[in-house]
């Protein structure tokens, strides 16, 4: 059996090893954005939604990450659009995205000649098959976002404070909301490759549950979703190698542990040990 | 100097189609200390989000003499999440956030500063590290209220600060709200009639229009022509109607 300082000299667990690096990135902080605005549901309709950009991209013979990517923007903006103009129920809306996409995807992926094959690796993700193209896009979402987000920090957690307030104060309430949605769109949309569209939403919410035991702080809950991202997808791949189980999955159950061991550990602080 | 500092004039705003405020219209007047008063549903909340521009009227104009970073606003406080993860000095610097937009490279050493000064002179700046969720209804209406301060306002709006904290604080809210009205104008948006109108000096009626009554005594028969009635019957001869003044007070210039 390889040590773990072994696998670093394969060029697919390097690979596999910055994906889940960037993905930590990404995910940490575009997911402290996501859990503390209360918008899970909305990116689960950007998730499903680009699985019809998926099936185009496989009909047209396009990178299928470019349709999804497409798809995961538009949905995106629908999503607000039909909310704020077209006074459709925010859940509603995402719904009829979500539905959207993945009915689009299904069809298309039914049309196109010949077998699908890499279709389960969008479905369930495959950190260990990631191109150096698609670790290149990765790594420049996570430097934009470091750079976006500590530029204009106070503007995105004004905003996604109180934007009703946010907007009285003159700050442009509207561009800020369509940025982070495209934002939140490519993030998910570059990381699918990672966990897959059926986990995606655990890689932008545990990390954030677990993060929010430590702090209640918008800036520090960031910093620790990455780490906690890190530790989870790290730990999760080198399970996934030794045990030969699907990667993607293995890294969620890592997150669930990681998050379940912190919150028992709280628990019990906070209710044995502080008791006299 | 302008005499007014903002003009309503023929306001007309509707809310999911259906007309909230017609043909409304008020001024509001240097250091006046203005209570708005009228029915549930009547447009009191409405005309201040078109005051704040946060509603688009159907028609009528809303003429600001002062600009409109020197407008300091208190939302109702349901409107807030409570757990998002926010410490208090964040929510009371981000009062003045619409000044800085583009400043991002400028240290925020000043904000941070005036922030604390605010919070001390409110009696909390034990608590500025904490965050939000963590805080007592009072003591989240005083960082909410520090809020709306910060870009040191001319005219300050508060949308029913006295739901959700008790009585000791309801009183300190407004012994506040009495000094800072030395520095600038208040409109404050109130469900309880008999209390406002202790410490205000006008009052406005909103339901459907807006009446303007230039001084903070108001009896039953003007609140019926006014076209007000208040949901709190507490005596009267016209049925729906109601005095602002407390029950043992005679309807004509008894003040406390």
């Amino acid at each position: 059996m390889d040590t773990i300082i072994d696998l670093f000299s394969y060029d697919f667990f390097m690979n596999a090893f910055w994906a889940s690096f960037f993905a930590a990135v990404s995910c940490g902080i575009v997911g402290t954005y996501i859990v503390s605005r209360r918008i899970v549901f909305v990116s689960g309709g950007i998730t499903h939604a680009s699985f019809g950009g998926i099936g185009i991209g496989y009909f047209l013979g396009w990178s299928p990450l470019l349709g999804a990517a497409i798809f995961a923007i538009l949905s995106g903006w629908g999503i607000q659009l039909f909310t704020q103009k077209g006074k459709v129920r925010e859940d509603s809306s995402i719904a009829i995205w979500w539905s959207l996409g993945m009915a689009i995807g299904i069809i298309f992926i039914y049309l196109s000649p010949g077998y699908a094959p890499n279709l389960m690796s969008y479905l369930f993700g495959s950190v260990l098959t990631v191109s150096t193209t698609e670790l290149y896009l990765m790594g420049a979402l996570s430097l934009v976002l470091v750079l976006f987000f500590s530029l204009f920090y106070r503007l995105v957690l004004y905003v996604a404070f109180d934007e009703e307030f946010a907007k009285t104060t003159g700050l442009p309430v509207n561009l800020i909301n369509y940025l982070l949605i495209s934002m939140i769109a490519i993030t998910i949309v570059l990381n699918i490759r990672v966990v897959g569209i059926i986990l995606i939403l655990s890689l932008l919410t545990l990390p954030q549950a677990t993060a929010n035991l430590f702090t209640k702080d918008f800036k520090k809950m960031m910093m620790i979703s990455v780490l906690v991202a890190f530790i989870g997808s790290f730990a999760g791949l080198l399970f996934s190698f030794y045990v030969d189980i699907p990667s993607g999955a293995s890294i969620i159950f890592t997150l669930v542990l990681v998050f379940g061991l912190m919150k028992l550990a709280f628990y019990i602080r906070q209710n044995i040990l502080s008791r006299d | 100097m302008n005499e007014k500092l903002v003009e309503i004039k023929n306001l007309s705003v509707s809310y999911d189609q259906q007309r909230v405020l017609e043909q409304a219209n008020l001024d509001i007047l240097p250091l006046d200390f203005l209570g708005i008063i009228g029915p549930n549903g009547g447009g009191k909340t409405t005309l201040i989000k078109a005051l704040l521009g946060l509603v688009k009227p159907d028609a009528g104009s809303i003429k600001f003499h002062i600009p409109l970073k020197k407008v300091g606003y208190l939302p109702q406080i349901n409107q807030v999440d409570k757990r998002f993860p926010i410490t208090v000095l964040d929510v009371v610097q981000s009062g003045k956030a619409g000044t800085r937009f583009l400043n991002v490279f400028r240290k925020d050493h000043t904000d941070r500063l005036y922030a604390e000064k605010l919070l001390d002179e409110m009696g909390i700046s034990g608590i500025r590290h904490k965050a939000i969720g963590e805080l007592s209804g009072g003591q989240m209406q005083r960082v909410f209220l520090c809020r709306s301060l910060m870009n040191q306002p001319e005219l300050l709006i508060l949308d029913e600060p006295d739901t959700f904290v008790d009585n000791q604080f309801e009183s300190e809210l407004y012994e506040k709200l009495k000094e800072l009205n030395k520095r600038m104008a208040i409109l404050l948006v109130s469900h309880d009639v008999g209390t406002i109108s202790y410490y205000v000096k006008t009052i406005a009626c909103v339901n459907r229009q807006v009446h303007y009554h230039p001084s903070n005594v108001i009896s039953n028969e003007q609140l019926a022509s006014y076209n007000c009635p208040l949901q709190i019957v507490t005596h009267g001869q016209i049925p729906h109607t109601v005095l602002s003044m407390h029950e043992n007070h005679d309807h004509h210039g008894h003040h406390h």
